[in-house]
C-alpha cells in the first residue's frame, strides 16, 4: 500500500520516520506473540517477565469496565509513563474511538502503538480518527472484512478482531476471525468485475479489495482480541489464522496471572503442538470467570462504524 | 540441504519467503528435533526478550549455542542480532544471548517506535545500488570487536535526527552475519544472497 504524503516524507529528509512501512513493520515484529493488557507498572512487569511481546496500557481491564460501567477513557499519563519506565518491550495505549485529542496526548507521551478501541466509550458516533496524520501507528478492532478495510483506509497499520472484551468467552472473536478470513478467501475467488461488487457490499475502497484478491491476506497483520482466557483459546485463534493475540482480562482476572500469562505465551508460540498446549494448561488454577454472550448488557463489538 | 528459520516469534514468514525465492529449501525451527542437517539458520526480527525466553523453554538454546560454536552459518536481523551479540545493554538482566559475534549492542538504541525510520545504505560488499533499510526500534552497535568486519555503517543524518559517529549496521564475524535493520521487509534480497553464499561455502 502506498504511503500518503505526510510531513516526515518531505523533500530532503533522507531518514523518514512514521512511514507506513515502519508502522506496519512493528506489527510484523509482534507476530506469534502475546500483547497483554496492564493497568500499572507492576502488572507490566509481570507481563514482561512472562514473555509478553508488548503491553497495552488502559485505565481498567475490560471485565472491570463491564462490571463498573461509567465512561471508560484513556489512562492517566502518569500510569503510562510508569509502565514505559518499567518495561523494555513496546508500550501500547488505548484511545476512545474518534477521540483524536486523546490520541494526540498518547502520541506526545511517546507510546509505541495506539489502540483506537471500542473497549473505551466512543467519543464520536460517526467518525474514527484520521490515523494517517500521526507518526505513531494505530491498531483498530474489526468484526468483519469491510470494517477492517475501512480502518486500514483510515491509516490503521494493524487490525485485531474485536471479540467481546471482558467476557472470557472466545465465541465472538472466533466469529469475527471467521468472517474476516472467510471473506478474504471468497474475494480471492472473485473475478475482476465482481471485485467492484465486493467493494460496494463491504463499503470498502476498491483498491484494497483488489489488493487482498491478489495477495490473499490483509495489507496489515491480523491479530485476535476479545475473550481469550486460556492457552487453548490462544491456540484456537492462531490455528484459525490470527497472527498474534491480545489478552485483556484473561490474565489479571485469572487465579494465577504469572503462570497463566506464561502458559498463553507458550501456547501462542507453539499453537500447533497439542502436547505442549496440554502441558502448559495443566495445573493453571482458575481461568477468569466467563460470561455467556446472551447475558451481557453492553456489546462492545457494536461500537465502531 | 535446507536453511532454517527460527519460528518461535517474529517476522518468520518474510525470511522464509526470501529464502524460498532464492531457491532454498526452508524449514521452520521450533524445537531441537528441527535442527538436524541444516546448512544455516536465520534468527528473525521480533521481541528479543520473548525470543530469549522461548529459546530456553523450547530447549533450543543450548543445541543452537553449540551449533554456532561449531560454525553453523547464522544470519540475525534486529532481535536476531541482539540474540547473537556478546553483550546487550538496556535489556533485561536475565536475558541470555549466544555471544556468537563480538558486539556490544544497545536495545532500542535509536529510541521508541516514533523514531523508527527508513533510509538507503551504501554497502560496498553488496555492490551496485544502495540497500533500502527499515529500522524498527532498532538496536545500536556500541562496540564492535577487532575480529568483526563492518560491512555497512549508518552515517549521521543530514537533517540532524541522528548525531555522533557512524554506527555499524551490518556486521560479520566468521559464519555469523547480522543486520540491525530488516532486509526481509524490502524487495532487496542481496543480504540474504550473501548469507546463502555463506551456507554454500560451508556445504562445500
Amino acid at each position: 500500500m502506498a504511503d500518503p504524503v505526510i510531513p516526515s516524507r518531505s523533500a530532503g529528509n533522507d531518514r523518514p520516520t512514521g512511514t507506513f512501512t515502519v508502522k506496519r513493520g512493528l506489527a510484523e515484529m509482534l507476530r506469534g506473540g502475546v500483547i497483554m493488557d496492564v493497568v500499572d507498572a507492576e502488572q507490566a512487569k509481570v507481563a514482561e517477565d512472562a514473555g509478553a511481546v508488548a503491553v497495552m496500557a488502559l485505565e481498567r481491564v475490560p471485565a472491570d469496565i463491564r462490571r463498573d460501567g461509567g465512561v471508560a477513557r484513556m489512562s492517566d499519563p502518569a500510569l503510562i509513563e510508569g509502565i514505559k519506565a518499567a518495561v523494555t518491550v513496546p508500550v501500547m495505549a488505548k484511545a476512545r474511538i474518534g477521540h483524536f485529542a486523546e490520541a494526540q496526548v498518547l502520541a506526545a507521551l511517546g507510546v509505541d502503538y495506539i489502540d483506537e478501541s471500542e473497549v473505551l466509550t466512543p467519543a464520536d458516533e460517526a467518525h474514527h480518527i484520521d490515523k494517517w496524520v500521526y507518526e505513531v501507528p494505530f491498531v483498530c478492532g474489526a468484526t468483519n472484512l469491510g470494517e477492517a478495510l475501512r480502518r486500514i483506509s483510515e491509516g490503521a497499520a494493524m487490525i485485531r478482531s474485536k471479540g467481546e472484551a471482558g467476557t472470557g468467552n472466545i465465541v465472538e472473536a472466533v466469529r469475527h476471525l471467521r468472517a474476516i478470513l472467510g471473506d478474504i478467501r471468497r474475494v480471492g475467488q472473485a473475478d475482476s468485475a465482481e471485485l467492484f461488487g465486493w467493494a460496494k457490499d463491504l463499503a470498502a475502497p476498491v483498491g484494497l479489495v483488489q489488493e487482498i484478491a491478489t495477495t490473499g491476506r490483509l495489507p496489515v497483520p491480523l491479530f485476535c482480541a476479545g475473550g481469550i482466557a486460556t492457552p487453548a483459546d490462544a491456540s484456537l485463534v492462531m490455528q484459525l489464522g490470527a497472527e498474534a493475540v491480545f489478552v485483556g482480562s484473561g490474565i489479571f482476572k485469572s487465579g494465577n496471572p504469572s503462570q497463566m500469562a506464561r502458559a498463553i505465551v507458550e501456547a501462542t508460540a507453539h499453537f500447533t503442538d497439542a502436547d505442549l498446549v496440554a502441558k502448559v494448561s495443566t495445573g493453571l488454577g482458575a481461568a477468569m470467570a466467563g460470561q455467556e454472550i446472551g447475558t451481557i448488557g453492553v456489546h462492545l463489538a457494536e461500537r465502531g462504524w | 540441504m535446507t536453511v532454517g528459520v527460527l519460528a518461535l516469534q517474529g517476522d518468520v514468514r518474510e525470511h522464509g519467503a526470501v529464502l524460498a525465492a532464492l531457491g532454498q529449501a526452508v524449514r521452520m525451527v521450533r524445537n531441537p528435533d528441527d535442527l538436524g542437517g541444516l546448512a544455516g539458520l536465520v534468527l528473525p526480527g521480533g521481541e528479543s526478550t520473548t525470543l530469549s525466553m522461548l529459546l530456553e523453554s523450547s530447549g533450543l538454546f543450548d543445541p543452537l549455542d553449540e551449533a554456532f560454536r561449531r560454525g553453523l552459518p547464522v544470519f540475525g536481523t534486529c532481535a536476531g542480532m541482539i540474540l547473537l551479540a556478546g553483550e546487550v545493554l538496556g535489556g533485561r538482566v536475565d536475558q541470555r544471548v549466544f555471544g556468537a559475534i563480538d558486539l556490544t549492542i544497545r536495545r532500542n538504541g535509536y529510541g521508541r517506535q516514533v523514531a523508527s525510520f527508513e533510509c538507503d545504505l551504501e554497502v560496498d560488499a553488496l555492490g551496485g545500488d544502495p540497500v533500502p533499510a527499515v529500522f524498527i526500534r532498532a538496536p545500536v552497535v556500541e562496540r564492535a570487536g577487532a575480529d568483526v568486519e563492518v560491512l555497512a555503517t549508518l552515517p549521521p543524518s543530514s537533517n540532524g535526527t541522528r548525531r555522533g559517529r557512524p554506527q555499524p549496521v551490518i556486521c560479520r564475524q566468521g559464519n555469523v552475519l547480522v543486520a540491525s535493520f530488516h532486509p526481509e521487509l524490502t524487495d532487496d534480497r542481496r543480504l540474504h544472497e550473501l548469507f546463502v553464499a555463506m551456507t554454500e561455502v560451508e556445504r562445500g
